[in-house]
């Protein structure tokens, strides 16, 4: 494989999988935006990338335009094969796929699951409380998300290393690294067969056996293949994620200890204060493949690119959001776009609003001291979802 | 004096985000899709008019209308 050329040139030739950009992207989208509301690559076989909040709006409510049957940016375009509704799907086949996923997951459904979440996060707390430091990335912000969509789909919570592995193999290694990324995908719906089949002579009571159910909008039972692909994305959606954004989440209270002591003092600002840290630390950018020549915030939009939609960027825009490198865990006014806009508003937004209010509350009462670890490197996913994969931590007030 | 508030959730603009419900609990509901309307004909009750605005200023699809008698 030949290695990226590095960039010199943002604005003409970003690559969002440069170093530089997964480390630290907030001043790469400030160039870029001050330069132009839409910039453009060659790279990747050519990718449009919105800067500003109106013009990533702009792509996410156009349906007719911009497709979701691709929605990573890839090296190569093989022909599609998997799909994975309702997040690949467009009108009209979107709504009815999505009409099915949402009942499981209002925020009253998430209330049940809820007390689960406070136990899984207990365990993983109980097995490092009493250690002076730990990487909170590897022992701690990972294993909630996959523990609870386990827990949800009816799968074995210990086979959450499969399906990190899984996740990285599509979400990062896949970017470039097409033979991996068929590989996983293979590895994932094999997995899945199997628990699909099993349910055919034993119902559960578990999401999966839930899909198997329903019926699509002809009154026919989804297909085993429809079945297969809902269940691929609330696994790879469900994870890294969620696992990003508690991260995210637990890397700024580490090095802002006013705004940690102000959520232990004032612990109902907390689900105003995880819309903040949602905003500031977006950890989902999607894409989508021009099928129709168009415009974005006036500038022309050819087919066959691919379109890097950029909540985060968005998230970022100075012209929508006051101070907006600033983390404010009190904001007023906060329409940030971290879960998408409009229909493929992101399925699992009450799930990961849950685990993370759950997983920072339990980790604050617990641990009210802790910073980052001076000695430790804390590093960053790349691509698709931005988020802590290595948050060294030193724990407690001693240090 | 200031007068009545009515609050209305476009339904058709509405993507379920529950910003709204967690922000003001008293003037939303949602459906069995999580999607949300307006409690009763909409009408804020004295006293929740600050919540009512900081529903509207944070749904991010610009669904909820308000207005004043």
């Amino acid at each position: 494989m030949n290695k990226p050329v590095p960039v010199t040139d943002w604005i003409a030739d970003f690559d969002h999988t440069d170093p530089r950009w997964t480390e630290n992207p907030y001043p790469i989208w400030d160039q870029l935006r001050a330069a132009s509301p839409v910039v453009h690559t060659d790279r990747f076989l050519g990718v449009y990338m919105p800067t500003t909040y109106e013009a990533v709006k702009e792509v996410a409510y156009d349906t007719e335009h911009f497709s979701s049957r691709r929605i990573i940016v890839r090296n190569s375009r093989p022909p599609i094969t998997q799909s994975a509704p309702p997040i690949t799907s467009d009108p009209p086949e979107h709504k009815p796929a999505k009409q099915l996923l949402l009942p499981p997951f209002t925020p009253d459904a998430m209330k049940k699951l809820e007390p689960r979440v406070r136990e899984i996060c207990n365990e993983l707390i109980d097995q490092f409380v009493n250690e002076p430091s730990v990487d909170a990335a590897a022992r701690y912000t990972k294993h909630i998300p996959v523990r609870a969509i386990a827990h949800m789909l009816g799968i074995p919570e210990q086979d959450g290393d499969l399906f990190i592995k899984w996740i990285h193999e599509i979400l990062e290694l896949g970017i470039t690294d097409e033979e991996t990324l068929m590989r996983a995908v293979e590895e994932m719906s094999h997995y899945f067969m199997g628990h699909i089949q099993a349910r055919k002579s034993n119902p559960t009571d578990d999401l999966i056996s839930t899909l198997m159910n329903a019926r699509g909008p002809d009154g026919q039972p989804l297909s085993d293949m429809h079945v297969l692909g809902s269940l691929r994305l609330l696994l790879i959606a469900g994870i890294d994620t969620t696992w990003s954004a508690i991260g995210a989440s637990l890397w700024h209270l580490a090095k802002t200890p006013a705004d940690r002591e102000r959520l232990i003092a004032e612990p109902e600002l907390m689900p105003i204060a995880i819309e903040e840290f949602l905003r500031a630390y977006s950890p989902v950018t999607m894409a989508r493949e021009v099928i129709k020549e168009t415009t974005i915030a006036g500038c022309p939009i050819k087919t066959d690119h691919m379109v890097l939609l950029s909540f985060p960027a968005a998230n970022r825009d100075p012209a929508v959001f006051p101070n907006a490198d600033k983390v404010i865990i009190d904001r007023k006014e906060n329409r940030h776009v971290a879960f998408g806009l409009g229909i493929h508003r992101c399925v699992g937004s009450n799930l990961a609003r849950m685990e993370m209010i759950v997983a920072l509350e339990e980790w604050l009462k617990r641990i009210p001291d802790f910073r980052l670890d001076p000695a430790g490197k804390v590093t960053w996913s790349e691509g698709t979802v931005r988020g802590p994969r290595q948050l060294p931590l030193l724990l407690g007030a001693a240090h | 004096m200031a007068g009545q508030l009515k609050i209305h959730v476009d339904p058709d603009k509405c993507q379920g985000h529950s910003r709204c419900k967690s922000l003001a609990p008293e003037l939303f509901e949602l459906d069995g899709f999580g999607n949300a309307h307006e409690v009763g004909d909409g009408v804020v009750p004295a006293g929740l008019e600050d919540k009512a605005w900081l529903a509207k200023s944070n749904c991010p699809e610009l669904a909820i209308d308000i207005t004043e008698d």
